[in-house]
This record gives C-alpha cells, structure tokens and sequence, in this order.
C-alpha cells in the first residue's frame, strides 16, 4: 500500500486561515488501511479544525466526505455537486488524491492533509515499512526475495557497503543492512553462486529517472 | 455520607475504556466541554486484557493533538481505578474538575 502519515494540524490550519466553509474528503484506499485518510480518521481531523478555529473565535463549518478512492476519476465525479459549496477542500489521501481533484475541479483550492511517505507494508500493528521503490523493473527474485533498491540506503545492487555493521546499516542502529539478509538468505538456500553471476548495469529509465511515467494497457483502453 | 460526583460532570458510560476511540474524545471539546477524563479499570485488572492501555495511548494521542492547537493538554486525562472503590471514581472527579476551574475556560 501507499503509506503516509497525517499533517501537522497546525500546516493545515494555516493552509485554510481564510476559509469559513471546508470539505475534508478521505479515501477508502490504502490510507485507510494505514490510518491516516479513512472515516475514521477524517472525522477527528474536521473535530480538530473545529476546535482550534472555535478556541480562535473564528468558527468554521467542516464538512466531511468519504470517496471509494481518490485515484479514480469515476469516483473523484461523486463530489461534483457539492464541492462548489465550499472555500476550500482537504484531501487526506496520498498525493494523487489532491491532485486528481485539482485537475477535475480547477476552480477549487485543494490542500494535502497527509504527507505520503512510501510503499511498503505493516511489519507489526502501527508500525509501516518501506519495500517497494517503484523502479519500474523487479529484480527481487534475484536477491532471494528482497528489494536492495527500496531496502539498501544506497541501492547497491552488488553487495554491502562498508556501512553494514553487525546486520545494522550505519544511517541508524534501527534500519537492517538489507546486504546482511540477502546473503544470509541466500546461503540459507544454497544460491550464493546466483550473487556472483555477472548481471549488466540495471536500467533507471523505468524509475523516476527517466522522468514521469505514464503507463497504457491497450487491452483495457476504450 | 454517600460521595456524589461534582454537578457539572456529564458521565457518558462505555463497556470498555478500549472501546473510546479518539473522535469521541475530541468531540466533548467540540461540543463546549472544558475538559474530559476517562475513569477506566487499573492496567492489571482489565477484563480484556489491554482496554485501559490503549485508552491511554489514545488519550497521549488526544493530548498531542490538543497541544497542537494550543490548548493545554492537562485537559484530558485518564485514571485507572479499582472497580470496588467507588469513592475515588468521585474523588478523581472533583481532581479534574478543580484542575479544570484552575485553568479556566478554553475560550
């Protein structure tokens, strides 16, 4: 899933100061799942705003919407008879959400409530790890199972660094050399002659290097 | 003498302190509420197991979230209680209720 965490609430207040009237529209999609941009959650951030805009003398009227998903232009279309009523809106999905309302809904100011961090996966109740750099060509089975792009704080692709130390990368005693797990996983499995195969440099035109990405199925366009 | 809680304490009761989530802390705040506590079961003693702890951390949540907006966060609070004393369930009442008429209205 898309990860993210919640705005600060006093960078969203400042982003609607001059509003009196705001929509905040969550998404049932991967914030959901991580807390940050369900029904739930936009509840208590349209409460908060709320309180602090009534503790400034300057109520407001926060109004609070719930789309399937916000990556979909199908869904994105269920606000449209209602957004108009509004100064502005908070989107609390991950960074396509406010920008897929921004493009339907040009006349409408749009603000971000969460800041989208990664892809990756629960590891444990509450806590979210990264796994997944989105470099657009998977080489994980080549490295028992484990991404060194998303993993390694350097990418290295042909083995650890000189930073790796007792299993630990050296940015932080909290982030596993992910070099350390796939060469133990690797001699686990008996394949350590498969890291020492010659394997040409990895293209990065398929990740963010190469420039925005666009992706068409041809079997699924109309 | 029979203990009665303070007049101005609105007692909304729930099964399990683990069943409070954090909107229904918020929304006494929003609704004019100059504070909120909650007077759960003692961390040892709860019948399932984690209820009053995750109340807690819900509660430091509400308490961060408070700050953010400049309210004081002493504004919240939780208590654990033991089920067969019934006079500090009164007693933690008249606690927040004084803390409360110390710091004055929110507004």
């Amino acid at each position: 899933m898309i990860v993210a965490e919640p705005k600060p609430v006093k960078e969203i207040l400042e982003m609607v100061q001059d509003s009196k009237k705001v929509l905040t529209i969550g998404c049932k999609g991967c914030v959901t799942v991580c807390n940050v941009g369900g029904a739930k959650e936009v509840g208590v951030l349209a409460s908060t705003i709320r309180i602090a805009r009534k503790k400034l003398g300057i109520p407001i009227e926060v109004d609070e919407f719930l789309l399937e998903r916000q990556c979909d232009p199908e869904y994105i279309d269920e606000v449209k008879e209602i957004i108009g009523q509004y100064d502005s809106v908070i989107s609390i999905a991950c960074g396509v959400g406010p920008q897929f309302l921004s493009e339907r809904y040009p006349e409408t100011r749009i603000f971000p409530g969460v800041n989208t961090q990664f892809m990756g996966g629960a590891v444990e109740h509450g806590v979210w790890s990264e796994r997944c750099a989105g470099c657009g060509q998977c080489v994980i089975h080549l490295f028992g199972g484990v991404c060194p792009i998303a993993r390694c704080s350097k990418s290295l692709l042909n083995g650890p660094c000189g930073g790796s130390d007792h299993g630990k990368c050296e940015i932080s005693k909290d982030v596993d050399c992910v070099w350390d797990i796939i060469v133990r996983k690797m001699m686990e499995q008996d394949r350590m002659d498969e890291l020492l195969e010659f394997k040409p440099p990895k293209s990065w035109t398929t990740a963010r290097d190469g420039g925005p990405r666009k992706m068409i199925r041809e079997e699924l366009v109309k | 003498m029979k203990k009665v809680l303070p007049e101005n304490v609105k007692v909304i009761q729930v099964p399990c302190t683990g069943r409070i989530e954090i909107l229904h802390l918020l929304k006494p705040f929003e609704e004019g509420a100059d504070g909120v506590y909650v007077a759960g079961c003692q961390g040892d003693s709860c019948q399932y197991m984690e209820g009053i702890s995750k109340a807690s951390k819900r509660v430091a949540h509400v308490k961060k979230v408070l700050q953010e907006i400049d309210i004081d966060p002493e504004r919240i609070e939780v208590f654990e209680l033991s089920a067969s004393r019934g006079g500090r369930f009164v007693d933690v009442a008249y606690e927040m209720t004084e803390r409360l008429e110390a710091l004055g209205p929110i507004l």
